[in-house]
């Protein structure tokens, strides 16, 4: 950057004093913005040494697990009864999955209604409340979702189906659709809201109904957007822990009904971790599995990314 | 052919479009109602039984009439903690991103990590705070240990928030500040940072607002205990949040009065979260408001 011009001024003037003062004052105005360049690109690095220390620390104990055991006995076995050494962890792996299938069936429909409705449907009045409400759904811990799980949602359950507990994946996909469903209405308003007006004046043009032009010409346009709201509210159920440690019953087994008490990867992580040494295979097993989740995430993530520049290329 | 005839195939499509609008108007109204219903079911099962003294009232692991003030009191203190070492880092990061970051390899690979550190679920956060502070440095479940970890949490969505407050200010005014001679630090701080102010103020009550109900982490880091007094600023205490407290009463204490103080937490927890997201941006929606925004 050249020399300023308010310093070249004052020189012109001759003052000897002004000439130093400023040119003191423009010293300390280059030595703060060199100072703070380096902080702001120390800060980033912070970030991304932040993300090695997860890597490394969960997957350097993590791996230990396989001097124990074999990866086949971790992955493929439904037996977790860590007393007898034993640490299947497939249970956890396909309940994970079954659960967050479950919770985007009920939740993904009412979450793109929501959207299509914010977006395309409502009056403006209408739009500036439903959109703080459900950031106000963002905004409530995920403790007080289960808590309402287990005072409201359980005796719910009990009274309709006639279970004697209620805990399991069907209690868990509920309150946690209900928790992904801001994320997931969020994200597929923007996708739908930024669908050039034209696509849909060509289709009211050609005489289409509203539901028509949102069917055939906004989901279609907006489904790369929508898609990653999708995988974001995915990646949100699979993290989750408390709200679905509280409704789901804790018992190491395979899901096989929806009211069976069961345990998914994160519930189990929390629910077992406090109770185990550091030197343990057991310690080792929960380490794998939060590492599996965390695998789980970026792959997600890597996807979304994917997703994200076919719809810049596309456009 | 003159003009169009009803066939059909129109009068059902127009039928269809008339459902569906009601159809969509409908689940607008009950997804609305659920959650109003939700708010009000927490808000009025705790509210009206609160006395001011369940705030400051050391918790009771045996008798009924236990409060929740250590507690409340860690809550403040581990979220103060973590946003003092979030606030600089993730708001340096999301300036660096927005202003310095050039378009290159380099640039994607930072975004990456980024996006991979805001998808990395909280409990695996806890596991690294339980690796770092019980195991490598061997201090047990502390205050100190809780605020870190969820400082590590916070710091990629402070990140973003800034990043995005800051794209949307206009070049323009950048510009004018350069064209004036100003160094490219000096534009940031006196031009573009208070124009981004209310949008980075904003993600900042997002973000503590979720840091003071977050429980995962704090379980693993803090611990399920407190010191058992009031006002304790030991940095190495063991620090039970009230989202912590919530979950311990509701699963695993054994006074009497567990559900009635369960429904008094969640009702502070649930009124403190609104509190931090709607008093906080009060004066920024005020200030809009005079200027005519």
């Amino acid at each position: 950057m050249g020399a300023p011009v308010h310093n070249l001024a004052s020189r012109v003037k001759g003052s000897v004093t002004e000439v130093t003062a400023d040119s003191k004052r423009h010293g300390r105005h280059l030595l703060s913005n060199t100072i703070f360049k380096y902080y702001f690109l120390f800060s980033i690095l912070a970030l991304c040494f932040v993300l090695g220390l997860v890597i490394i620390f969960i997957g350097k104990t993590a791996l230990l697990l396989f001097g124990h055991i074999s990866p086949a006995d971790f992955f493929l076995s439904f037996n977790w009864t860590p007393e007898d050494e034993a640490f299947g962890a497939a249970a956890f792996i396909v309940n994970t999955l079954s659960l967050t299938a479950i919770t985007l069936l009920i939740a993904v429909p009412i979450s793109v209604g929501m959207a299509v409705l914010c977006a395309e449907i409502a009056p403006v009045w209408m739009k500036t409340f439903i959109r703080p409400v459900l950031d106000l759904l963002v905004g409530i811990p995920s403790i007080v979702y289960g808590y309402l799980g287990l005072t409201v949602l359980l005796p719910f359950l009990r009274q309709i189906s006639g279970q004697s507990l209620g805990d399991g994946l069907l209690a868990a996909a509920l309150v946690l659709a209900l928790m992904v469903l801001p994320t997931i209405c969020r994200i597929s308003d923007d996708a739908i809201v930024s669908v050039p007006r034209k696509y849909r004046d060509a289709a009211y043009a050609l005489g289409s109904t509203r539901l028509q032009v949102i069917m055939r010409v906004v989901l279609p346009a907006a489904s790369r957007g929508i898609i990653s709201a999708v995988i974001l509210g995915m990646t949100r159920a699979v993290g989750e822990t408390m709200a679905v440690v509280m409704v789901i019953g804790n018992t190491p087994q395979l899901a096989k009904t929806l009211f069976t008490p069961t345990s998914v990867l994160t519930s189990n992580i929390v629910m077992q971790i406090s109770n185990v040494e550091f030197d343990s295979t057991w310690n080792y097993a929960l380490h794998m599995m939060a590492f599996l989740l965390l695998i789980i995430s970026f792959v997600l993530i890597l996807i979304i990314r994917i997703l994200g520049r076919k719809r810049r290329d596309a456009a | 052919m003159n003009g169009f005839s009803r066939t059909k195939y129109t009068a059902r499509a127009q039928r269809n479009n008339r459902l569906a609008t009601i159809g969509f108007y409908t689940l607008g109204a009950l997804v609305m109602l659920l959650i109003f219903w939700m708010l009000f079911t927490i808000l009025s099962k705790g509210l009206p039984s609160l006395r001011p003294d369940f705030l400051i009232k050391n918790t009771e692991e045996m008798d009924a009439g236990g409060g929740i003030g250590p507690v409340l009191f860690n809550s403040f203190y581990i979220l103060f903690i973590s946003l003092l070492i979030s606030i600089p880092l993730g708001i340096g990061a999301g300036i660096y991103m927005a202003e310095y970051a050039p378009d290159n390899k380099f640039t994607g690979g930072l975004r990456i990590c980024v996006e991979a550190l805001s998808s990395v679920p909280s409990i695996v956060f806890g596991l690294l705070g339980l690796a770092i502070f019980a195991e490598y440095f061997d201090v047990g479940l502390t205050i100190l240990g809780g605020g870190v970890s969820l400082a590590l949490l916070n710091l990629p969505m402070l990140a973003r928030v800034t990043e995005e407050a800051i794209r949307a200010v206009p070049g323009e005014i950048r510009e004018a500040g350069y064209a004036l001679g100003m160094t490219k630090f000096h534009v940031i701080r006196t031009v573009v940072v208070p124009v981004a102010l209310p949008a980075i103020v904003t993600g900042v009550c997002l973000v503590a607002g979720r840091a003071f109900g977050e429980s995962a982490v704090i379980i693993l880091t803090a611990g399920l205990s407190t010191s058992g007094e009031m006002w304790d600023f030991n940095l190495f205490s063991p620090g039970e949040t009230l989202a912590v407290h919530l979950w311990y009463v509701q699963s695993e204490a054994i006074v009497e009065d567990a559900k009635q103080i369960a429904d008094k937490s969640a009702a502070v927890l649930v009124f403190v979260v609104l509190l931090i997201n709607f008093a906080f941006r009060f004066p920024l929606w005020l200030g809009n408001r005079r200027r005519g925004r």
